[in-house]
């Protein structure tokens, strides 16, 4: 009970602030579209951008959030009928299929929205526009190539001596605290079997937990962390575009790939914001968000440059109500638990 | 045939079949869409009450007791299965012992106390969050030591995937419906087609017939229209008679006046000339009693033509025999035809009833009266009586009879001297022999020692 509390509190802290606020368009424009997403401004900026280039007398309102803290308004507003915003984007896409479930979400369909496969759409309420995997992310200075894991296994081997150099700096996403970082952990634990061995590998090494793609980043580039696990790969790859010590590994065994979920809270779609979806899900729009790493296919040069991934290991997570187990409540405490009793030690 | 304006005021015989089946299909139509629609509901509904219950049944079968409480671990397949409905979403709440949620949904409609009564999975109707749905409630008793009592779940759905089932499993059921309807019309035409062609047939035949042509329709029908052939057949038997009579009558009118006119028109001819007034008396004495004759032969003539067209074309009723023989000595023209003569009437207490015309019978009885005053002698006898099973109508007069020629001629038609003689006793016989035959009897010639009787004998009728 006591650890619920503080999750409902860690929950409730950031719920009611956006981290960032950036305004898209002419300022005199007749129609304004609040966006609120958990992507980073800087990587969803240039989609937006050319999506307003074409809809000259628009203007978005880029709210960047928190998953859980998105979450907690979106369905806080669709308990009082009010909308603040006309698009969220998240990556945490249980908590999506969670609100289309609770009827927070409006219907929309065209040509584009319908073409997504199965998985990728439900209700016509939910669709996932965007593909980025869960990689592995190491430093190529200090992880020499012989040992760089492939899989999660090669993680575990890593892990198993007592006296392993990989102790204590194996990072991976603070649960808790991620909508996402909550998401990768479950689908790890529905996957495969591997998961109760990660999971007890990182107790005993002591790896660790902690916030946000941006900081386990860099603190893999400056060294504090050796590999990081489960990291998502539109980051990654960003980054190691830039900065060439970062060595990216999509696991062999298998790996997740996640696709944000967009939803229109409310009972009613604006036509501007369905223009938006629309844009997405073109053959435009899905190539400025390759441009931009958001959705990253098999082969892409950043990722795994020298082993061959076979596409069959991509798993994708469906948008299916199944993920309203990850919801549950008694299932996330003992999840959450679970995951806490490991990291504590 | 169904162009004539008679006909048209009665429906076609196509229409009212192609009107009865397609009430019978509008309504056959009608009932079995109605049932389609139950049965796809009701299909639609056991399927996705069967996930229902499988989804629930894999929930409860997850609560597990660790430490004297309940603990849910709900399963992923559960909800795998509940999305085999994919467009449907889906509510779910676990209830533990003391009726607090344990996880899902906290505020689910509850089944309708009514329902409760069963310890089995209840079914029920009710909204979630604004949009209908269809839950199960199930439960799942607990006897630890730690953990007493029953742990409920409560799994629910939307109802889109069951209303696209249902109208997918009821659209086709109509599919096969319509088809099915479009076939049986199809048939019909064929064999409403088929059933009809003898009629028209029967309309070719007769419009292709000689107007003249009476004789019988020899065209092969079916049983059905058999019974019309056949009476348009006797329809026209009677007009083939009537015609016949007609023309008889016009035959005999002219073969039988002509000579006694000839003979009249001579005599009258002698008698402007003849300047003796003693002989130009005779001649006119000998032109008045042609002339009577004459009147006569016309009388009988008009009474044959009339009974031939009546027993042909009357009714026949019970008559009394006495009557008509009343009736006629009643009429008293023997005073006026035969004057002094002596008439008799012969009647019995018993009716003497036959099926027959009474105006054809009274007609033929009083030709064989005016034969027996005209040719018969004094007394004259008018009877009738019952002879076993016949009825007798008899005139009976002193005399002889007519010749053994007028006998041997009896019955014909021409009675060629009779009439040139203006002796008309054969046409008379004629006459009562063919209303006698036309009832089923016949004439019966009988010489006694009290005179000639001449009898129309029928059989007797028991009706009254």
């Amino acid at each position: 009970m006591i650890r619920l509390t503080l999750l409902l509190l860690c929950l409730a802290l950031p719920a009611r602030a956006q981290e960032v606020v950036r305004a898209f368009g002419p300022e005199n424009a007749l129609t304004r579209l609040v966006l609120r997403t958990t992507t980073d401004v800087d990587i969803l900026a240039p989609t937006v951008e050319e999506f307003l280039a074409a809809h000259p007398g628009l203007a978005i309102v880029y709210e960047q959030w928190g998953s859980n803290a998105l979450y907690q308004r979106s369905s806080e507003e669709c308990a009082t009928g009010e909308s603040g915003a006309d698009i969220v984007i998240s990556s945490a896409v249980h908590q999506m299929i969670r609100l289309v479930n609770d009827r927070c979400a409006a219907s929309w369909q065209s040509s584009f929205s319908t073409g997504l496969p199965d998985t990728l759409r439900w209700r016509d309420e939910i669709w996932g526009v965007t593909r980025e995997p869960a990689v592995m992310v190491y430093n190529r200075s200090l992880v020499p190539p012989d040992q760089v894991p492939r899989t999660r296994f090669d993680l575990l081997d890593l892990l198993r001596p007592e006296d392993s150099r990989y102790a204590g700096r194996i990072a991976t996403y603070e649960i808790s605290q991620s909508g996402l970082g909550y998401l990768f952990a479950y689908m790890d634990s529905q996957e495969a079997t591997t998961f109760g061995a990660l999971m007890e590998a990182f107790a005993r090494s002591g790896a660790v937990a902690t916030c946000c793609s941006a900081e386990i980043i860099d603190g893999v580039q400056r060294g504090d962390y050796l590999i990081a696990y489960n990291i998502l790969g539109s980051y990654a790859v960003t980054e190691a575009l830039r900065d060439p010590t970062l060595g990216i590994v999509a696991p062999r065994d298998y790996t997740l790939v996640l696709s944000r979920a967009l939803i229109f809270p409310g009972s009613r779609v604006r036509p501007e914001a369905g223009a938006f979806l629309d844009f997405l899900l073109s053959p435009a729009g899905q190539l400025s968000l390759a441009a931009n790493n958001l959705a990253i296919s098999a082969d892409n040069p950043a990722i795994n440059t020298e082993a061959d991934a076979p596409d069959s290991a991509r798993r994708l997570i469906p948008l299916a109500p199944a993920l309203l187990v990850a919801m549950d409540r008694a299932k996330s405490e003992r999840f959450l638990s679970d995951w806490r009793k490991t990291f504590a030690q | 045939m169904t162009e004539s304006p008679r006909s048209a005021s009665t429906l076609s015989l196509s229409a009212r079949l192609a009107g009865g089946l397609v009430v019978l299909l509008v309504v056959g139509g009608v009932v079995l869409s109605l049932a389609t629609f139950a049965y796809g509901r009701a299909a639609a509904r056991e399927a996705f009450d069967r996930l229902l219950v499988g989804a629930a049944s894999s929930i409860a079968a997850s609560v597990s007791v660790i430490e004297g409480a309940a603990v849910v671990d709900l399963p992923v397949s559960a909800f795998d299965l509940l999305a085999l409905a994919p467009e449907d979403r889906i509510a779910y709440q676990v209830r533990g012992v003391d009726g607090a949620v344990l996880t899902g949904y906290a505020d689910l409609p509850q089944p309708p106390a009514a329902r409760l009564v069963t310890s089995g999975p209840v079914y029920y109707d009710a909204p979630f969050t604004g949009e209908p749905a269809r839950f199960i409630r199930l439960t799942r008793r607990f006897a630890e030591r730690d953990l007493s009592g029953t742990i409920e779940v409560i799994v629910g759905q939307t109802l889109r995937e069951r209303n696209a089932l249902a109208e997918d499993i009821a659209l086709n059921a109509l599919m096969g419906l319509a088809i099915g309807g479009a076939a049986v019309v199809l048939l019909a035409v064929l064999v409403v087609r088929s059933a009809l062609r003898p009629l028209d047939e029967l309309a070719l035949a007769l419009a292709a017939r000689d107007p003249q042509d009476l004789t019988e329709i020899s065209t092969a029908v079916p049983r059905e229209v058999a019974s019309l052939v056949g009476a348009v057949n006797g329809f026209m038997g009677r007009l083939e008679r009537q015609f016949d009579a007609m023309r008889n009558l016009i035959s005999d009118s002219a073969h039988q006046l002509r000579t006694p006119v000839a003979a009249l028109r001579a005599q009258a001819d002698l008698a402007t000339q003849e300047t003796d007034p003693d002989r130009r008396d005779r001649l006119i004495g000998r032109i008045h009693d042609r002339s009577v004759s004459l009147g006569r032969l016309l009388d009988q003539m008009l009474s044959r033509a009339l009974v031939i067209h009546r027993i042909d074309s009357a009714r026949r009723e019970a008559v009394d025999l006495r009557d008509i023989a009343l009736d006629i000595v009643e009429a008293g023209d023997h005073k006026l035809i035969a004057p002094g003569a002596e008439v008799r009437l012969e009647i019995g207490e018993t009716p003497v009833i036959v099926l027959g015309d009474p105006l054809s019978l009274g007609e033929a009885a009083k030709n064989l009266f005016r034969n027996a005053l005209a040719h018969g002698r004094a007394p004259i006898v008018l009877g009738a009586d019952v002879q076993g099973a016949q009825a007798r109508l008899w005139v009976q007069d002193a005399g002889p009879g007519p010749s053994a020629a007028v006998r041997a001629q009896f019955g014909d038609r021409f009675v060629r001297s009779a009439a040139a003689d203006g002796r008309s006793a054969g046409l008379g016989l004629s006459i009562a022999d063919s209303v006698a035959r036309a009832f089923g009897g016949h004439l019966a010639l009988e010489d006694s020692a009290e005179g000639f009787r001449v009898a129309i004998t029928l059989p007797q009728s028991g009706e009254r």
